[in-house]
């Protein structure tokens, strides 16, 4: 019963904490001889992070409204605010459980690409996840800003941990995150200067009085290109795909889903829970230009897909087109393009989260994830695997019943909502796109060579290898988690995603 | 006619999972092929029964209808056994035990390789096809329209040959792309009606639809379901997939995907758009001149191919437009004659198939101009071609004769004698490329056929039954299925409504 209380009181700000305190713990508990704790350490405290923001869900659905959480009893607008609504505790809730389940499959995999180094990189994805956390739950701006910082520090080192070259795609991450960082540091202090405040809530209060201030116009424009670099919205997603390819496997199974999403996210709040509609859509087209800038992503992004040759690489630009995606769903400005994207969040994170961990798996076993290298014998190893992969790469061509159909599904409703016939047709023809490039594989993988030679050649390779069942499972548990997901996505949208609406103003 | 009236039941959904059921124990025994095929024999005829227990509530007008779960604001994936869809799932269920007896003589009879994949996804489609046949409303048809258009794939593919997978690949960005069209269709409808339940007359209230949205929103359907449905110029995928084993051709290529696809034309006309919305923006008349053009077209494309399956696939191109055609002249008879065409195309059409899969896997042959003489050592075989080439010729005493009639009948109600002149014309064009393969078969000396004889029981057998029933159809439509009362039934929902 104490528990429970102690939990809803503070619910909001015990994600961050705990995994801020853990990430400085970890090198302390783990240390020296005792580096096989760092494994187990870490994947309790995802855990309990996980059971925290699920508790958090629901709690908020209990509440039916928001729950705020004043940092030290200090009352906004002085004080730090915590916020924990419907938007809040949902992206939460996916970043930990895609986080849960990636550091499930990782004990093996790391210790294999990044011996003696575990505790570091266990405490550093703690970091990350203290930042991203953060980021979701703080209903003030400039704080928002310092756990922005956080998890890029964090995972500016996860990324470098991998191959040689992720040292460059590193800092070429650092050079452009920082960057975006600084734009929205610059935007809030533009706000600040004309509002003098910086709480999330009454800025928007504020908002009506400040409306016709250049100041203003200039805040959002720098805030809303701080995050659209840091979400690697097209034409500023130059970072993300050499990060994703040369990161350690857990690294990009784990950021890949996760941080582009936080960044959505902050646009979402910038723009309709700061801004407001009426602001973005009158003062200055922010929510044109996104949109835009999504529905080319989406195109620039399958197409370039199809000319990989890594697997990795393949599904990093993908990435950089489901980005798209939201971006689309976002600029749309209405309530099926807003539910949309964030159910893609949830979606997409799920997928990119399962193909990652299968890219991880291939390389674990195979050693490389060269598309042009793969063959049927691969299915033969790996047949869990390969079947992981298969209904992942259904759900991102947008097939029914997995999850990917229901987001694309409310997409298409939102564009022709808004009688937009251009995007409708950019989010239909990038359906065949993702075909294309995930066929491409899907039939290397599931059909034996057109000009082999002899078949005995292969036949000393094909005898099952399939990778451990801690490796194994949480891989088919996103997969799986994908059908139900899409079975069950009018429940999520119902009982969750819907209060959001009028959360954003619409 | 009595006032519909709809019960729950769980009916529908068992029909829709029992081969969904077989597809793991399929799996599972993939090393001992007897107990394999066990499952799939199994399932078929126990899908076969619950569809037929479905048939006594539709003839009544009684639908059984079980709510699944919502997957869209007010839009639940519900499986609701109306006439139509009970209609469309007795043949394809029907068919599919023909077809599994036969698929097993003619994977061993080649020793094809992969046949637990074959049968596993030949299993994962009939489960489609029922999804299909009983989806209540668009996003629940569209679900299960994907899903057989994915499980269609390995078997389109089954051989692996470069032939193959180009023809798969073709396949696939047809049915992609028409799921594309058919998903932004039902969005759009969603967003005019509010509603995306099918409902005979039509789902559009009064109003809804302008001038301006109609005519778009219709060729978005027709570009949607036209693709399966082999409307021309979307039908190019057709004789490319024929690249696929026989029975694959002979059940989706003749009775499930298909048939899908002019199932789904006479959902959107029928029950989307309706007769009077589709009479008031003349969207009928558009229907009609492509349903025209490819009987003609496809008619005279078949007679110049030299491959059987190929001239088979332009055949079924061609009559696969004489249901659309049905379906466009929007009178009580052309209805009947459509949908009565949908099951009797398919037992005609379901023979040849399995005629020219038998040829291949006695006789290693595929061409027409190689069959000479071949009817005296396959008589069972070339007799039951025959029929079925008589029957889709549209000569008595063969089911074909029947569903033409009932089209022509349209056609004089309608006041207009194209059709008529079109389905004559095609009727003689279907005497001409398939009449002289019999002939050949019979009156011609072949070579090289010493020794030969019937192909194996296990195909012999059921394209034997294939055809019988085709001449039984024929003399009683209404016999066993009351597939004419069925359909007249449907017929009047659908102008009746109005």
């Amino acid at each position: 019963m104490m528990l429970i209380n102690f939990l809803t009181k503070n619910s909001p700000v015990l994600i961050p904490i705990l995994y801020l305190s853990m990430g400085l713990l970890i090198p302390v508990i783990a240390g020296g001889r005792r580096h096989r704790l760092a494994w187990p350490t870490i994947a309790l405290v995802i855990l309990i992070g996980l059971s925290i923001s699920i508790f958090n869900i629901f709690a908020v659905i209990d509440a039916g409204k928001p729950i705020h959480y004043y940092m030290g009893e200090w009352v906004p607008p002085i004080g730090i605010e915590y916020v924990l609504d419907h938007l809040s505790a949902f992206v939460m809730f996916v970043l930990n459980v895609v986080a849960f389940l990636v550091i499930i499959h990782a004990k093996d995999i790391v210790r294999h690409e990044m011996p003696g180094k575990e505790v570091p990189y266990y405490g550093l994805i703690s970091l990350m996840l203290a930042g991203f956390n953060g980021i979701v739950v703080t209903g003030d701006m400039f704080n928002l800003y310092v756990f922005l910082e956080i998890c890029s520090l964090a995972v500016y080192g996860l990324i470098a941990a991998g191959e040689k070259k992720s040292l460059v795609a590193s800092f070429r991450y650092l050079v452009m995150g920082t960057l975006g960082a600084c734009f929205y540091l610059l935007g809030v202090g533009f706000l600040y200067l004309t509002a003098g405040s910086l709480n999330m809530a009454d800025m928007k209060a504020i908002m009506p009085y400040i409306y016709n201030h250049p100041t203003t116009i200039i805040a959002l424009a720098f805030m809303a290109l701080g995050m659209a670099l840091k979400m690697a919205l097209f034409p500023l997603h130059g970072w993300l795909p050499d990060s994703y390819t040369h990161a350690p496997s857990t690294s990009s199974a784990i950021i890949a889903p996760t941080g582009t999403k936080v960044g959505s996210y902050v646009l979402i709040r910038i723009l309709f829970f700061i801004f407001g509609i009426k602001f973005i859509s009158e003062m200055l087209p922010v929510a044109h230009i996104i949109a835009w800038m999504g529905a080319i992503a989406i195109i620039y992004g399958s197409v370039v897909a199809i000319a990989q040759k890594e697997l990795k690489r393949m599904l990093a630009y993908s990435s950089v087109a489901q980005v798209g995606y939201i971006g689309l769903g976002i600029g749309l400005a209405n309530p099926l393009g807003l539910i949309g994207a964030v159910l893609h969040i949830l979606n997409h994170a799920f997928m990119k989260a399962c193909l990652f961990l299968v890219a991880g798996n291939l390389r674990f076993k195979i050693g490389h994830s060269m598309i042009s290298k793969f063959n049927h014998s691969i299915r033969k190893r790996m047949p869990w695997t390969m079947a992981a992969f298969t209904i992942a790469a259904l759900s991102m061509v947008g097939l029914p019943p997995m999850a990917g159909f229901f987001s694309k599904w409310y997409l298409v409703m939102g564009t022709i909502k808004n009688s937009n016939w251009i995007f409708l047709a950019v989010v239909l023809i990038s359906s065949l796109l993702n075909a294309v490039y995930f066929f491409r594989v899907l039939e290397k993988v599931y059909m034996k060579p057109l000009n082999s030679g002899s078949p005995e050649e292969s036949d000393e390779n094909t005898k099952p290898t399939e990778v451990g069942l801690q490796m194994l499972v949480p891989t088919l548990v996103l997969a799986v988690g994908l059908i139900v997901i899409g079975l069950l996505n009018a429940l999520i949208v119902k009982g969750i995603l819907a209060y959001i609406v009028p959360l954003a103003g619409m | 006619m009595t006032i519909p009236e709809t019960y729950t039941s769980l009916i529908p959904l068992w029909a829709v999972l029992v081969s969904l059921a077989a597809v793991p124990l399929i799996l599972i025994s993939s090393k001992y092929r007897n107990l394999r095929e066990t499952w799939t024999i199994a399932a078929s005829i126990i899908k076969f029964g619950l569809v037929l227990s479905l048939l006594p509530g539709a003839l009544a007008n009684k639908t059984a209808e079980i709510k699944i779960l919502e997957v869209f604001q007010g839009v639940d994936l519900t499986l609701r056994a109306d006439p139509f869809g009970v209609f469309f799932a007795l043949i394809a269920s029907g068919l599919w035990i023909f077809t599994s007896f036969y698929s097993i003589g003619y994977v061993r009879g080649l020793n094809e390789h992969k046949q637990t994949r074959y049968f596993a996804s030949f299993a994962v489609c009939l489960s489609a096809t029922i999804g299909i046949a009983f989806s209540a409303n668009l996003l629940t048809f569209i679900i299960f329209y994907e899903i057989l258009t994915i499980a269609t794939y390995p078997l389109v593919i089954h051989k692996e040959t470069r032939e193959a997978i180009i023809g798969g690949r073709k396949y696939l960005v047809y049915t992609l792309t028409a799921g594309l069209f058919l998903i932004a269709a039902a969005a759009w409808t969603y967003q005019i009606a509010g509603t995306l339940d099918f409902k005979a007359g039509g789902l559009f209230s009064d109003g809804m639809l302008t001038a301006k949205n109609a005519l778009p929103l219709f060729l978005l359907f027709v570009m949607g379901v036209g693709v399966k449905a082999g409307i021309m110029p979307l039908h190019s995928w057709l004789p490319t997939a024929m690249v696929a084993p026989t029975p694959v051709s002979a059940l989706l290529h003749a009775v499930a995907v298909v048939k899908a696809g002019v199932f789904g034309v006479i959902r959107v006309v029928g029950f989307v758009f309706g007769p009077y919305l589709m009479r008031e923006f003349g969207l009928n008349n558009i229907l009609m001149t492509l349903a025209g053009i490819t009987i003609l077209v496809a008619s005279l494309i078949a007679m110049r191919q030299d491959n059987l399956k190929r001239r088979l696939a332009f055949s079924t191109v061609g009559h696969l437009s004489y249901v659309v055609l049905g379906a466009a002249m929007l009178t009580p008879s052309s209805f009947t004659g459509g949908m009565m065409h949908i099951a009797f195309h398919a037992t005609m059409k379901i023979t040849l198939f399995f005629v020219a899969g038998a040829i291949y896997v006695n006789l290693h042959r595929e061409k027409v101009s190689e069959l000479d003489g071949i009817g005296k050592v396959m008589p069972w075989t070339m007799g039951a071609f025959t029929v079925g080439a008589i029957g889709l010729a549209g000569i008595p005493p063969i089911n074909g004769f029947v569903s033409k009639w009932y089209l022509g009948m349209g056609s004089v109600e309608l006041g207009n004698l194209i059709p008529l002149a079109i389905l004559v014309i095609s009727g003689i064009l279907n005497i001409a490329y398939l009449i002289p393969i019999s002939y050949v078969a019979f009156f011609k000396k072949g070579e090289k056929l010493e020794g030969k004889g019937e192909a194996p029981l296990f195909m012999v057998v059921p394209l034997v039954i294939t055809a019988i029933l085709s001449v039984i159809l024929g003399i009683f439509p209404d016999l066993f299925f009351k597939f004419y009362k069925l359909a007249a039934n449907i017929a009047v929902s659908i102008i009746g409504a109005n």
